[in-house]
């Protein structure tokens, strides 16, 4: 019987009577809400709301209302580099996530049950060593004295070894490490959820192996591949730890440039600006995006 | 139908095809965990700098930080922070959620949006827009900024999980628990509370990680007052070349698979 035709069997008045009592048992009222609140309120207006508006408004005033900072910052070549390296930055880290990520994905939601569990532990031991553990791990393989250089030279395949740290390649393999996870576990998640036998129907009617996932799977896992590639890339443009580690400064990032106009040049209303600007992109993508993120759990445990 | 697939079939040319693709697995695989674990494999060492292969092993570098009181002071520090910040945002999280989920007042829907921000807002920001705050009221190197700090950012973690288990709970049962006798209040402690306890729990173990393993805003907000573990690594990384920083980042690994474990088994049951 269909819900429908079975509200119509039943007498109304009871059925109000009940849905009323369920109602105020079910939910507080206003006061108990606000109480219930209070706490996080508090500290959110202290700890976030504050802080970011007071950032905004240093930003704006010198001293009194003026677009200055964002005038420089707009209008200095540096700046614009250091923006448009960002934006590069970040693309390049999507990209490669993805063509690193999905074949992992792929084995992952596999029928090979061994390989996939395997898979699956090497993603999760990644996506739970802190970050700037990551980081400094590439510290060690790729410093001029580091185990890569090390290893070049005791095979004699390079006498001098290569100058890999500091430089843009090194920003962008070291945040693809710490963003992978965050790439093949949506696709995972759309993958898992494509009927096995949609692929099987395709071979049977034909398709080679090769046809069958570039018409059937693939397509069907693009959702999750947008979502990944949306995270990693907002993840990729704030990011902080390790460009500052493994950058150099050839290689900045708005977040680092931010980071050295606090720490070093102690300009803190242009810092407030460029923090402004960064927040200002990231809030606009995750509004653009919020349907593709809201269903895939985003943002766990990065930066 | 997936990549596994691919070398199934009984045409020879499909055999160098899915060697390759299981070849670039591997190889993806390795990328995924070979780093980290060198650097535990590094923790062990003999030698007075990174050498590899090890030619001996030791446990001197773990000596070296257990004997060395710049680092003592700032695990406990870290430890402290955490601790406290566990409490106070699971305590404010959970309030919070049973709020959202269960309240009536208009604008609920702001307040869920702005406890994702946190989440959301890159973590250099918050760490520049505490430190421009904090710095001229002396909260910064100092216990009650950090805890202020890393409550923020622990908290959406806490009102996500808990909110979803208490949308999960079958409200039948509190139902049925009222019409026994129970008052709201009994039903709800002794009915629903012990049914969101797992994502309660599971949620503290998170709010405790997201604050020890906490590098950006921390980095900021230390000075010589009161630094936490991951801001002196931060610091020490470019110039303490000893593999002591590898024994302590196999320590915070420690920590985070342990924890991190233990969510995994809570939430299963």
């Amino acid at each position: 019987m269909t819900g429908q035709a079975k509200r119509e069997l039943a007498e109304p008045l009871p059925v109000r009577k009940e849905a009323c009592r369920v109602h105020s048992a079910r939910s507080f009222g206003p006061a108990l809400t606000v109480l219930l609140l209070a706490p996080l309120l508090v500290l959110l207006l202290l700890g976030f709301v504050y802080p970011i508006a007071y950032l905004v408004k240093l930003s704006l005033l010198v001293p009194q209302f003026d677009t200055a900072h964002y005038r420089r910052l707009f209008s200095d070549p540096l700046y614009i580099d250091v923006m448009v390296r960002t934006v590069k930055i970040a693309v390049a880290v999507m990209g490669l996530s993805f063509l690193l990520g999905y074949p992992i994905a792929l084995v992952m939601a596999g029928k090979r049950r061994r390989l996939s569990l395997l898979a699956g532990g090497c993603v999760l031991i990644a996506l739970w060593s802190p970050v700037l553990v990551r980081s400094y791990a590439f510290i060690v393989l790729l410093q001029r004295n580091g185990l890569i250089n090390t290893l070049l030279h005791q095979t004699g395949l390079s006498a001098t070894g290569l100058r890999m740290i500091y430089t843009e390649g090194a920003v962008i393999l070291a945040m693809t490490h710490i963003l992978l996870p965050f790439m093949i576990l949506p696709i995972f998640v759309a993958l898992r959820a494509i009927p096995h036998h949609y692929g099987q129907a395709a071979r049977n009617l034909g398709a080679g192996p090769v046809a069958a996932f570039l018409r059937i799977t693939l397509p069907l896992s693009l959702p999750g591949v947008f979502a990944g590639c949306v995270i990693c890339f907002i993840l990729a443009l704030g990011f902080y730890i390790t460009p500052a580690l493994v950058g150099g400064p050839g290689s900045l990032m708005a977040a680092t440039l931010i980071g050295q106009q606090v720490t070093v040049l102690l300009d803190w209303p242009f810092a407030a600006a460029l923090a402004t600007v960064l927040l200002l992109s990231t809030l606009l993508l995750v509004l653009m995006f919020r349907k593709v993120l809201a269903t895939s759990r985003g943002f766990d445990h990065v930066h | 139908m997936l990549l596994a697939d691919l070398g199934s079939g009984r045409r020879r040319y499909q055999l160098p095809v899915a060697l390759g693709c299981n070849l670039a697995v591997g190889l993806i695989l390795l990328f995924l965990v070979v780093p980290t674990l060198i650097v535990a494999a590094l923790s062990f060492g003999n030698a007075s700098h990174m050498e590899f292969p090890l030619h001996g092993l030791s446990l001197r570098w773990y000596e070296a930080y257990f004997n060395d009181p710049a680092w003592m002071a700032a695990t406990v520090f870290s430890l402290k922070i955490a601790v406290a910040t566990t409490f106070a945002s699971t305590l404010a999280g959970t309030l919070a959620a049973i709020g959202l989920v269960r309240g009536r007042l208009p604008g609920l829907a702001i307040i869920e949006a702005l406890v994702l921000g946190p989440l959301i807002i890159p973590h250099i920001v918050l760490g520049v827009a505490l430190y421009l705050v904090f710095a001229p009221i002396h909260l910064t190197g100092n216990f009650a900024g950090f805890l202020i700090a890393h409550t923020v950012l622990a908290v959406p973690y806490v009102v996500i999980n808990v909110s979803a288990a208490l949308q999960r709970f079958d409200f039948a049962l509190e139902r049925a628990a009222l019409s026994c006798g129970a008052n709201r209040a009994q039903a709800f402690i002794h009915v629903v509370l012990p049914n969101i306890l797992p994502a309660v729990v599971a949620s503290a173990g998170f709010a405790f990680l997201s604050s020890f393993d906490e590098a950006t805003v921390a980095f900021f907000l230390s000075d010589v007052g009161g630094k936490t573990v991951t801001s002196k690594m931060f610091e020490d990384i470019d110039f303490n070349l000893t593999p002591v920083i590898a024994a302590i980042s196999t320590m915070l690994m420690g920590v985070s698979f342990l924890l991190m474990g233990l969510i995994h088994q809570v939430r299963r049951r």
